[in-house]
């Protein structure tokens, strides 16, 4: 490649970017790095939904146009991807970058800039305000909701009554890990149980004496809120140590076959959490039969369609089109929105059980209804079994947790930020 | 030729003991900060300064920092993250608990902080110096990470440890677009460096270079031991505390342990080791090399085309290839680089 033909390509590509309409989506991903099994499973999703949109026509006929930027998971790296994707291509709309780090690093940038950023299933959970939060969407379930629901499951299993039980979380000793805590401690006194902590100093691949702690309390239930490489460790440190791993019960980024697989037999029976129900759908075969048979696929094995990972990037490439569509809707349909256009179709999202029937994505995730005291739109979570081969959900319905805690903490701890950053919680129009 | 000293005389002792003493060095010097203070604010993309330029300058700061313990006083040190960190956290919480302390106050106290951190884990280097000295500041790293993340006073009882920068006011005066942050920040790191400069041409400076030489010769001439290397352990850690404290606010927005991770330590290290060990030159170098060629071979990977994992272990691979060669041309760094440079400048066009 010459000097000449990298000029000539760059020529083309912006003169490409201004003819036609289309809709520009930040995409700070991570393919290498510790944690790329998970980013790339979650972004070839999305990049897979948005080219089975871009084949049907795009949103409204209005194409959706991308651009990855490798951040390695590391908050540094994903604010300067950030600033760079933000201008190109004539400005990002949206912004999605699957790291609690960078999400805190840019949180403070995208008011400013006008760009709504989506946190599927991490990040800060006080998020959901969105009076205090106008541009941040913890969408579907965050933390909190997660571990009310936790609680609410585990309370089902045990004929409604925790009093008088024991249940460890053992977590990842980061602010990941420390994030469900205030939930868990609450529950913990409303429903009588005891509440073990035990940490595991980051990444977790030596947790033989968490085990024999573990093994010592004999919990009725252990709380697994790991990531990486902690997680196939800690089923098979449970295997050893001789405790049932149908007792443990993983938190979502605990629960895919990257987690599983690697553990070999000690994962059987293993529980975790999801907001997708596993299995197949006609949006998954909508994307071999014209994603992948048109060469156009993200994954190079595709084995890994319909993988926990790459579903749930599925189901974010479904959201970000569902906002354009709602937000087209409003402001004109066929022409591509702006950031604050998009940040109003996000906050109005409605996408119910007929939405998901017409998409070929039928029960593949809960009910997703958005305003702007509720950025998360659902906190209705299922609960996966591992089989020794695949995921099956074990919990036909959502489960929804205890909503009114999690809705009184989101208040008080969004006011704390607003009143630390002199802001006044308003909704925005 | 470019460098043609004929005619620039010194009549004085002042003169002749300036910092720079060439006046081609004396203008290239004012012309690049006028271009730094008066041009780059006003033409340079609000990208460039913010994700570029500023990280830049604060880990030129850093290793600035690192330039002075290790290059200068000899003492090898692994813990550079760890007293950024502390520096990060001091500050954020000067500023929380104290609400009228004016910020570059804030940031003053929090290099104190660290320079005291610095100067307990500084102590064992009386007695160990060498590898045996990187293992036990190797600890300092691991402690205050684990500090941080154990003790909920520090970080202000925050549920998950990460908390969010306070907003950069001085005098009412809100740093808070691109612009306003480089310039301050450019500010701070030249003045820091430019202290820098003067404390290791310094009575203090020599008897730091005269440690690092030879410490036993260094004691018998009368050098006391004990204050040099400590001295050295707190301007260091002094200057690595600001450059964290200027991460966590000018750059990052935020306050968090897992920032300061063993990576940047070394990452840190590195800068001064490419760039040049004892220079404060090559401390700039260092950090602009390491900093620039990664977004720089990102970009070019991406202008090819590549998808982006393949762009990314290409760029670790180009990256460490480069370290490599640069290292087996010129072990001494880019700034030796830029002093033989000069040298043949100085002689061309009849070099002997």
């Amino acid at each position: 490649m010459t000097f000449k033909s990298l000029v000539l390509g760059a020529v083309l590509a912006t003169s490409g970017a201004t003819a036609l309409a289309q809709q520009f989506v930040a995409l700070p991903s991570y393919r290498v790095g510790p944690y790329a099994s998970g980013g790339a499973g979650f972004y070839g999703g999305i990049i897979d939904y948005f080219n089975l949109v871009n084949a049907a026509g795009g949103v409204n006929g209005v194409k959706v146009t991308w651009e990855e930027c490798e951040t390695e998971y590391n908050p540094s790296r994903g604010v300067e991807c950030y600033e760079r994707l933000k201008t190109s291509q004539g400005g990002a709309t949206l912004v999605e970058p699957l790291s609690t780090g960078i999400a805190y690093g840019i949180l403070d940038r995208i008011p400013q800039d006008k760009i709504p950023m989506t946190m599927l299933g991490y990040g800060r959970s006080d998020a959901a305000n969105g009076k205090v939060f106008p541009y941040v969407f913890p969408l579907i379930s965050s933390y909190w909701s997660q571990a009310a629901a936790m609680v609410k499951y585990l309370a089902d299993k045990n004929g409604g009554n925790l009093k008088g039980k024991k249940i460890v979380h053992l977590y990842h000793d980061s602010a990941f890990g420390k994030e469900p805590l205030p939930v868990l401690e609450a529950l913990a006194k409303q429903h009588g149980f005891e509440l073990v902590k035990v940490p595991v100093a980051p990444p977790g691949s030596e947790q033989q004496a968490q085990w024999l702690q573990i093994r010592q309390a004999r919990p009725d239930h252990v709380i697994l809120w790991g990531w990486g490489v902690m997680n196939s460790v800690a089923i098979k440190t449970a295997q050893r140590n001789g405790f049932p791993r149908d007792k443990i019960l993983g938190v979502w980024w605990a629960g895919s076959e990257e987690d599983t697989v690697p553990s070999g037999d000690a994962a059987k029976g293993y529980t975790a959490m999801s907001f997708n129900t596993p299995g197949n759908y006609p949006v998954l075969d909508d994307i071999r039969k014209k994603v992948y048979a048109a060469g156009k696929g993200n994954l190079p094995d595709q084995g890994r369609i319909g993988s926990v990972y790459h579903m749930r990037g599925v189901t974010a490439g479904i959201l970000f089109t569902e906002a354009m569509r709602t937000a087209q809707d409003k402001f004109g349909k066929g022409k591509p929105v702006t950031g604050e256009q998009l940040r109003w179709g996000l906050e109005n999202l409605n996408i119910d059980a007929a939405r998901q029937k017409a998409i070929g994505a039928a029960n593949m995730f809960p009910t997703v209804k958005t305003s702007c005291e509720d950025h998360e739109g659902s906190g209705a979570v299922k609960v996966q079994q591992w089989d020794g081969k695949k995921w099956v959900a074990i919990t036909p319905n959502w489960i929804v947790g205890d909503r009114a805690l999690v809705k009184r903490l989101v208040d008080e701890s969004s006011n704390k930020y607003a009143a630390e950053k002199k802001l006044t919680p308003a909704c925005m129009k | 030729m470019f460098y043609r000293e004929a005619g620039q005389f010194k009549t004085t002792y002042e003169a002749d003991g300036q910092i720079l003493p060439i006046r081609q060095d004396r203008i290239a010097l004012l012309a690049t900060l006028a271009v730094a203070v008066l041009v780059l604010p006003f033409v340079a993309t609000p990208y460039f300064l913010s994700a570029i330029l500023i990280p830049f300058l604060i880990f030129a700061l850093a290793a600035l920092g690192l330039n002075i313990l290790t290059g200068y006083a000899g003492q090898l040190s692994l813990g550079t993250a760890a007293f950024m960190a502390v520096g990060a956290f001091a500050s954020w919480n000067f500023v929380y608990r104290f609400p009228g302390l004016p910020i570059l106050a804030a940031f003053a106290l929090g290099g104190l902080c660290a320079a005291m951190v610095g100067i307990a884990f500084g102590l064992p280097s009386l007695r160990i110096r060498g590898f045996y000295l990187a293992a036990s500041t190797l600890a300092t790293q691991f402690f205050v990470v684990w500090c941080l993340t154990k003790i909920p006073a520090l970080t202000g009882g925050s549920a998950s440890g990460v908390i969010t920068a306070q907003k950069i006011v001085i005098l009412g005066y809100a740093f808070d677009t691109p612009q306003r942050k480089y310039v301050l920040v450019l500010l701070i790191v030249a003045l820091m460096a430019l202290l820098a400069k003067n404390l290791v041409r310094s009575n203090v400076g020599r008897s730091w270079m005269a440690v690092r030489d030879m410490d036993v010769a260094a004691e018998v001439i009368g050098i006391r031991l004990m204050r040099a290397k400590l001295l050295a352990f707190a301007v260091s850690s002094f200057y690595c505390g600001v450059a964290g404290a200027l991460y966590a606010f000018a750059y990052l927005g935020t306050v968090e342990p897992e920032a300061y991770s063993l990576d940047l330590s070394f990452r840190i290290l590195f800068m001064i080791i490419i760039g040049g060990v004892g220079s404060i030159l090559g401390s700039f170098l260092g950090a602009a090399f390491i900093v620039l060629l990664p977004v720089g071979l990102n970009i070019v990977a991406h202008g090819l085309g590549l998808p982006t994992s393949v762009a990314s272990n290409l760029e670790l691979m180009v990256f460490g290839a480069l370290i490599v060669f640069f290292l087996i041309v010129e072990p001494h760094g880019l700034a030796r680089l830029w002093q033989i440079g000069k040298e043949k400048l100085r002689l061309w066009p009849f070099p002997h």
